[in-house]
């Protein structure tokens, strides 16, 4: 029974680690290597603003994540708008920007495990007859919104429409009067919002270090590339897969291979479903 | 009003010392063999003119290393188009698979280094198959995470020296031979691509970048083409690593550390791609720098990746390509 | 006698049906042409049967062998050359060395290139020699031109070489007549007649149609995917549904 909560709540943690990076891509066809960074920077931020700016913890928390959002959308306006279309430019540049950002703040002071958040919620609870503490709790269930917030979102809004169209067929879209790149600077602000969400949500259940940025790189590269390069649904279930095979492992090795696993389940997909669970055969073919 | 334009034209003396014609007198042979000649002769010279300064001999050794693996990325990512964002992963597989050689299985390192750049070509090749029928983010998001894979797998094994790693290879039987080594193997591989490109074959790898669709339908096998570069390329790195493993006669998981993925890239890009020299003239700015900002700690590859982005942001032709162009033509105004 | 023999190709993209059941078979030696209004799915059907896309549903048949779900260079080393309608030649080399890639496949180096050249030391003047035959006149040096230095015609020529390098069988022509004027595709209907004469099939997409119907034997009608009239250009024009898809085009 404790595998079955505890794989609920791993893979929760890792789709919502992981949904930005999937956002992005679909719809701007960029890998956005930098994602990883983007969410220790938002940690880092938000600890910046509580101890030496003294700010409230809710109100750093929203500056922490809308700052993510902020570099994201930078990122994209002043760096990869005038590379589109170069495939070996974009993903170098995102890559340098990322390593330049993690290594930065490392060598800024991000060292050593002095640097914590405190949690939203203290407290522990029952479910299902296993004890699980409340910040986990609130993780799984913000997550689970944010699924539910995210799907309104694309059906219903203009904007959400836009974003799906751009993610189906980007030149009609363009046909259709949808600015592609402003749609990208939009899919890049969120994603990186997303990205600090999630850094608000599950770094106080540890330390920041500056390790977890690569991590988070990773974890979210396999979710992506299991569930479907470009496909939201694929990344959730894809996360539900590593998040429950992580958790086995866990019980029944050790936990030294959680990264294993991940990166193991990409290469057997590519092995057997290089199109991952829920990606369309497109994405593979070159164009003609 | 009075409109002008800029003209790029060949020099003179280029024009003069085409083809046949570079032997004519010494000046045009002069211009064509000057800048290899004093490549060649500068690199062989190198340990020669440090001899009192071990640690910048150190430097140069490994500045080749790096040189190695720069050249290796330029040619996968300029020519062939698969852009390796893990360099360490051939530096770690091949100085583990010649601490294998040399250490568990005793070959003597003249058999181990080139076993090991073997096999480690081989198992990094194989490593790689699955993503090279797919489109270029896939190879690059796979190299990027091998490496970290597997420090990770030593580390949670504990198998071939987990976090300690591997003592007691070898080193060189004699200093000359462990400076001049790799500082053969540089030219010789660096020759040896250019000479590579300049062959039918390597019209089809750049085709496999440029054109892949059209290159199918002329009825080559696009995947064994890209196999074929990724093997040549994880070759020459894992003779790297091999080296380096002798070099420090120890082996362990900093050989997969992250400068090694970085500083390839950000030389090619620095120096200028697709033609090898420049990815070269990268290093050799590069690795010296790194000695100096060494102070900096990690920030050094903060640096790089600034660098690397300006370079490519501002779509710079690099430094090589630069030079080489000022060599062989001059600029001038020109009124329409 | 058929030498190609497709049956029930089809593909969806998503939410659009490309191509639906369409089925045909070309004579070996026989000019075929295919014809359609814009989006009917000429270009998708090139890519199934030559294996750059692979098709939902069919077969298609290839001197007997079920060629389906062939990765496109086994198509290629099988004897089926495509062009392509947006040309990439290689503009900074020389106009020959365009052709070196065909000449180093697999299949014109055991078949032989035009001539049975190919091995290493020819391939540069095989190359020559093929150019010269499609009509890059040797004594201007034309076959030595950068290939960006070459007018459309000359590179429309270039594509059409590249897949004679292979010495295929079948050679599907992609649109070759966009973009030249009257003279410059008069200029190719020699190099189209050798071909034939050659024993090469030729399957042409076009939307040029008078030319097309100078030179097809049998002509294929698509519309939406589907295939909607068939046989000699005279039947297929005063098809009443032929007429309807291109009703207000000028070149019937």
């Amino acid at each position: 029974m404790d595998i079955l909560v505890y794989g609920i709540i791993n893979s929760v943690t890792l789709s919502l680690l992981s949904l930005g990076f999937t956002l992005v891509y679909s719809i701007s066809r960029l890998p956005n290597f930098a994602h990883g960074a983007l969410y220790i920077t938002t940690g880092y931020f938000i600890w910046l603003f509580l101890n030496s700016l003294g700010l409230g913890y809710p109100l750093a928390v929203m500056l922490g994540i809308a700052l993510a959002g902020l570099i994201g959308a930078l990122m994209y306006r002043l760096v990869l708008i005038r590379i589109r279309g170069m495939e070996i430019s974009e993903i170098i540049a995102t890559y340098a920007i990322g390593l330049a950002i993690i290594e930065g703040l490392r060598w800024g002071g991000l060292r050593g495990t002095t640097f914590t958040l405190p949690s939203f919620a203290s407290g522990f609870r029952d479910i299902l007859g296993v004890n699980v503490d409340d910040q986990r709790l609130l993780v799984v269930g913000v997550g689970f919104s944010v699924f539910a917030l995210l799907y309104l979102f694309v059906r219903l809004t203009r904007n959400g429409l836009a974003l799906r169209g751009i993610a189906q067929d980007e030149r009609a879209a363009m046909m259709l009067g949808i600015d592609s790149d402003r749609m990208a600077v939009v899919s890049f602000a969120i994603g990186s919002s997303l990205a600090g969400l999630s850094a608000a949500l599950i770094l106080p259940l540890g330390n920041i270090v500056v390790e977890a940025g690569y991590n988070v790189l990773l974890f979210s590269i396999a979710v992506s590339v299991i569930g479907g390069l470009g496909s939201w649904a694929g990344a959730i279930i894809a996360s539900f897969v590593i998040g429950f095979a992580q958790i086995l492992t866990e019980k029944f090795l050790s936990s030294h291979f959680q990264m294993v696993i991940a990166l193991l389940a990409i290469i057997i997909t590519l092995l057997i479903k290089p199109s991952g669970i829920l990606g369309r055969q497109k994405e593979l073919e070159e164009r003609v | 009003m009075e409109v002008r334009r800029k003209e790029r034209i060949d020099r003179g003396i280029k024009v003069r010392s085409e083809g046949i014609y570079c032997v004519s007198s010494p000046k045009e042979m002069l211009y064509v063999a000057g800048p290899r000649a004093l490549l060649i002769a500068g690199l062989l010279l190198l340990p020669l003119i440090l001899e009192m300064a071990p640690y910048w001999k150190r430097v140069v050794n490994i500045m080749c290393v790096y040189g190695l693996l720069a050249i290796s990325f330029d040619f996968l990512a300029n020519v062939v188009g698969l852009v390796c964002l893990g360099g360490a992963m051939f530096i770690g597989v091949g100085s583990y698979m010649t601490a294998i050689f040399n250490v568990y299985l005793h070959l003597p390192i003249y058999m181990a280094i080139p076993l090991a750049g073997l096999s480690g070509a081989l198992i990094s090749t194989l490593l790689l198959l699955p993503c090279l029928s797919l489109r270029g983010v896939y190879f690059a998001i796979v190299t990027l995470m091998y490496p970290l894979l597997f420090t990770r797998i030593i580390e949670a094994l504990n198998i071939l020296g987990g976090t300690n790693g591997i003592t007691g290879l070898d080193s060189f039987p004699n200093p000359y031979l462990e400076n001049y080594v790799i500082i053969v193997l540089l030219l010789v591989f660096l020759f040896g691509l250019r000479r590579l490109m300049d062959e039918d074959i390597g019209l089809v790898l750049r085709g496999v970048k440029d054109n892949d669709q059209s290159v199918r339908a002329s009825g080559v096998n696009v995947t064994h083409m890209k196999a074929l570069a990724v093997f040549i390329a994880s070759f020459i790195g894992c003779l790297g690593g091999a080296y380096l493993a002798h070099l420090y006669m120890w082996t362990g998981l900093s050989l997969f550390a992250l400068d090694f993925s970085i500083i390839p890239i950000a030389a090619a890009t620095i120096g200028g791609g697709g033609y090898m020299m420049g990815a070269l003239i990268g290093t050799f700015i590069l690795v010296p720098l790194s000695e100096f900002l060494r102070f900096f700690g990690t920030f050094r590859i903060v640096i790089y990746c600034l660098i690397l982005t300006g370079f490519i942001v501002f779509k710079s032709e690099g430094i090589m390509t630069y030079l080489s162009r000022k060599y062989s033509q001059f600029e001038r105004w020109a009124k329409i | 006698m058929s030498i190609l023999s497709v049956e029930d190709i089809g593909k969806t993209f998503g939410g659009l049906k490309a191509l639906i059941s369409v089925s045909f078979s070309v004579k070996q030696g026989e000019i075929y042409g295919i014809i359609g209004p814009n989006g009917s799915g000429k270009t998708t059907l090139i890519n199934c049967i030559t294996g750059f896309i692979r098709p939902d549903t069919g077969k298609v048949y290839f001197r007997g062998t079920n060629i389906r779900g062939w990765p496109a260079h086994k198509i290629a080393r099988a004897g089926i050359a495509r062009t392509f309608q947006v040309m990439r030649p290689y503009y900074s080399l020389p106009a020959y060395k365009n052709l070196i890639i065909p000449l180093w496949s697999p299949r014109a180096r055991t078949i032989g290139g035009w001539r049975g050249g190919g091995r290493h030391g020819d391939r540069d003047t095989v190359a020559v020699d093929i150019l010269e035959e499609i009509g890059f006149e040797r004594d201007s040096r034309v076959p030595y031109k950068m290939a960006s230095t070459l007018p459309t015609g000359y590179l429309k020529r270039l594509e059409l070489a590249r897949c004679i390098a292979l010495r295929p069988e079948i050679i599907f022509c992609d649109e070759v007549f966009s973009g030249l004027s009257a003279s410059e595709v008069a200029g190719l209907m020699p190099l189209i007649e050798k071909l034939k004469m050659e024993g090469i099939t030729l399957i042409m997409v076009e939307h040029r149609l008078k030319e097309l119907f100078k030179v097809a034997d049998r002509i294929m009608a698509l519309q939406f995917g589907e295939k909607i009239a068939e046989g000699h250009y005279r039947e297929v024009i005063a098809d009443a549904r032929v007429k309807e898809a291109y009703l207000g085009s000028e070149e019937v």
